[in-house]
């Protein structure tokens, strides 16, 4: 026990040195666990943990928990996702709590899109702690076994704690600073925004590991492959803080009709085995958008398969 | 319907537009009966409030006949009037009121016939809206 | 200042429809620096009135007022003798006039003839850009002497979020990243190392998450 901070899967497979590999699978927009087990059953043995995303771009879906504990049961590890803007101080508490008593052992904390964004623009935000105070209120929790205010937990949760980086928002240069904050305030791993421009996020990469950030906690690089012309354009335009070099447009346009996907793969693969190589880069996040069918032969041919069994 | 006779109220500018006036004047092109005519300094002096009033006091139509932009004496007097038509055009139609009731023109000083005629397609707009009042 | 806008004139006369003697009460505070609720605004809002009435044959007596201040008890009791005379009364100074009127005159039927918009300033003329979030403890000396309790979308007391984009905050290209002006203020007085120091969460008892607030200074107190 004492060797791990919360023996997690993806926390063993990280200790151990290997290049980790995370999926990510957003709950259904509704009660219907078919859909979401038909998910499971694509990415399991594909992938080391799963996030499980949290009302994610403010749109209503099943609770990130309960969609974890599904996952749990079709035996897959959830990287349970948790957002500021739903939740106070004492509802974040109590559902880690709740969370972790049934096996959750992963975690990741965010800000959280605006509810602008989602389905329910016209709700009140909470924000009552944002993500780094978040992250630091879960490890206090683990490591000191005390609640935020400072009360004693009967029996505290142990998570491996995660959180976001995007090296792509602005402004570029306190990026790496941020990253060092939230490593300071307790996150054991990062996740990375969808990386496309590799020049740019080899400049962060170089500033994280000159800092001695990659030797305090592991960095998984982010990646989307793209479905479609209109998909990486959607992401170029629409998408803040997401950069998507026109290079990349011009690639996928350039593959013709009904073979963008496969280009898109493509240059997803390619983007791993670089990583791979990178140094710093403990492993890839690949978030395959309503695409988890897919993802069995993305690992497949980015040679993470089979996934080590510790 | 043939019974309605509009009631205007003009303002018109001092410079430009009263100019107009002249030329219009000159020409012997009358401006219609029940067009009531008020010169103003410079139309960037005419309040929301002055544009109401017409209307509460029995008016069926309101305009401002003002510099063109490029010409205005006091650089941006028709600009300001013609923003606080459109306060009053918005105004209206919360009333459920045809906002084309208040209109802002724009002339040179030498268009007497435009003056004139001004006048002339706001009385037969106001005329085809028929009076204010639904009762 | 406390700013706020008008609400829209149909919504005013749907409120007030079953009246016929109608009071516009206006402010000389904030609301007629902001330019909704002075004597001028009470004098166009009365006058829209009257045209409704005009357009809808109601004959409508609507009465024209406007306060020093309508959050202030002393300026309220001018209305004694006033108020009676009308069967409602729309009040256009922030949402502390029509309470502070309805408080005074309790059978008065007091409407709210503006929505409150938020604490801030005129950043040029014509536009107001909020400051301050009233959290009761303020905390601006931190971010440069800027809000972002007030100013960030999410609030963050240890931003920019991911969303940060060319200066831009991530819910409307017209909003400003109030954390991306922090950062480079910071960096310009290169004090960016305390940027750098963790901020715990915020108490948010001081805040109207502590429930109503109110203020008591003894040596005032008569």
């Amino acid at each position: 026990m004492s060797e791990f901070k919360s023996g997690s899967n993806l926390e063993k497979v990280l200790k151990a040195g290997h290049f980790a590999f995370t999926g990510e699978c957003g709950p259904p927009q509704g009660a219907n666990l078919e859909v979401l087990k038909e998910k499971a059953r694509h990415l399991k043995g594909c992938v080391d943990a799963v996030n499980v995303t949290d009302n994610q771009t403010a749109v209503v879906r099943m609770s990130s928990w309960a969609a974890s504990l599904v996952l749990i049961q079709e035996g897959l590890e959830p990287n349970y996702q948790m957002v500021c803007r739903d939740r106070n101080r004492l509802a974040m508490q109590s559902d880690i709590l709740g969370a972790y008593a049934h096996g959750i052992r992963n975690m990741l904390c965010l800000s959280g899109d605006h509810q602008k964004f989602g389905n329910h623009p016209e709700s009140k935000n909470v924000f009552d702690i944002d993500s780094m105070q978040l992250i630091h209120m879960v490890k206090e929790m683990r490591d000191q076994g005390v609640f935020l205010n400072g009360q004693e937990i009967d029996e505290a949760p142990r998570m491996f704690i995660g959180a976001a980086s995007n090296p792509f928002a602005d402004p570029f240069e306190f990026r790496v600073h941020r990253l060092a904050k939230k490593v300071a305030a307790g996150a054991d791993f990062i996740q990375t925004q969808c990386i496309y421009n590799m020049p740019k996020f080899k400049e962060f990469m170089k500033q994280a590991v000159d800092m001695g950030l990659t030797e305090k906690c592991y960095l998984l690089a982010g990646v989307t492959p793209m479905k479609s012309v209109g998909m990486a354009r959607y992401m170029a335009t629409q998408v803040p803080g997401m950069d998507v070099p026109d290079e990349l447009i011009k690639r996928l346009k350039g593959a013709g009709k009904g073979k963008v996907a496969e280009e898109g793969i493509k240059f997803a693969l390619e983007q791993i085995e670089e990583f791979r190589e990178m140094e710093g880069v403990a492993g890839v996040h690949l978030m395959a958008i309503e695409w988890e069918h897919r993802v069995p032969e993305i690992a497949e041919r980015a040679g993470m398969l089979p996934r080590p069994q510790i | 319907m043939s019974e309605f006779k509009p009631r205007i109220l003009a303002f018109y500018c001092a410079n430009c537009a009263s100019s107009a006036a002249n030329v219009s004047e000159s020409m012997s092109l009358g401006v219609p009966a029940g067009v009531k005519m008020v010169q103003v300094p410079c139309t960037g002096r005419i309040e929301t409030l002055h544009l109401l009033k017409p209307f509460e006091e029995g008016a069926d139509g309101v305009y401002v006949a003002g510099c063109q932009e490029d010409s205005c004496r006091y650089m941006s007097g028709i600009l300001k009037a013609e923003k606080r038509v459109a306060q009053v055009k918005r105004i209206l139609e919360e009333l459920d009121i045809e906002p084309g009731r208040i209109e802002t023109f724009k002339l040179s000083a030498g268009k007497g016939f435009r003056f004139a005629e001004i006048a002339s397609e706001m009385m037969k707009r106001v005329q085809e809206l028929g009076p204010i009042s639904g009762g | 200042m406390i700013v706020a806008e008008q609400k829209p004139i149909r919504e005013l006369v749907e409120m007030v429809k079953d009246f016929q003697k109608i009071l516009v009460l206006g402010c000389k505070g904030c609301v007629t620096v902001c330019n909704v609720g002075g004597a001028k605004e009470v004098g166009v809002l009365a006058s829209a009135l009257r045209i409704w009435g005009r357009k809808t044959g109601r004959d409508l007596q609507v009465g024209e007022h406007t306060l020093e201040r309508q959050c202030d008890p002393e300026y309220i009791e001018e209305l004694r003798g006033i108020v009676g005379e009308y069967d409602a009364v729309i009040s256009i100074a922030c949402g502390v006039g029509p309470q502070f009127v309805s408080e005074r005159y309790p059978t008065a039927r007091v409407f709210p003839g503006v929505n409150t918009k938020f604490m801030g300033g005129a950043v040029a003329h014509g536009i107001w850009s909020e400051r301050c979030a009233g959290c009761g403890q303020c905390v601006v000396h931190y971010f440069g002497g800027l809000c972002p309790i007030a100013r960030c979308s999410k609030s963050l007391m240890n931003g920019p979020c991911g969303g940060s984009a060319d200066g831009r905050c991530e819910i409307h290209k017209e909003v400003e990243c109030i954390w991306d002006t922090i950062v480079r203020k910071m960096t310009e007085q290169g004090r960016l190392n305390e940027l750098i120091e963790f901020k715990p969460p915020k108490s948010w008892t001081t805040a109207r998450d502590g429930g109503p607030r109110s203020m008591i200074r003894e040596e005032l107190v008569k």
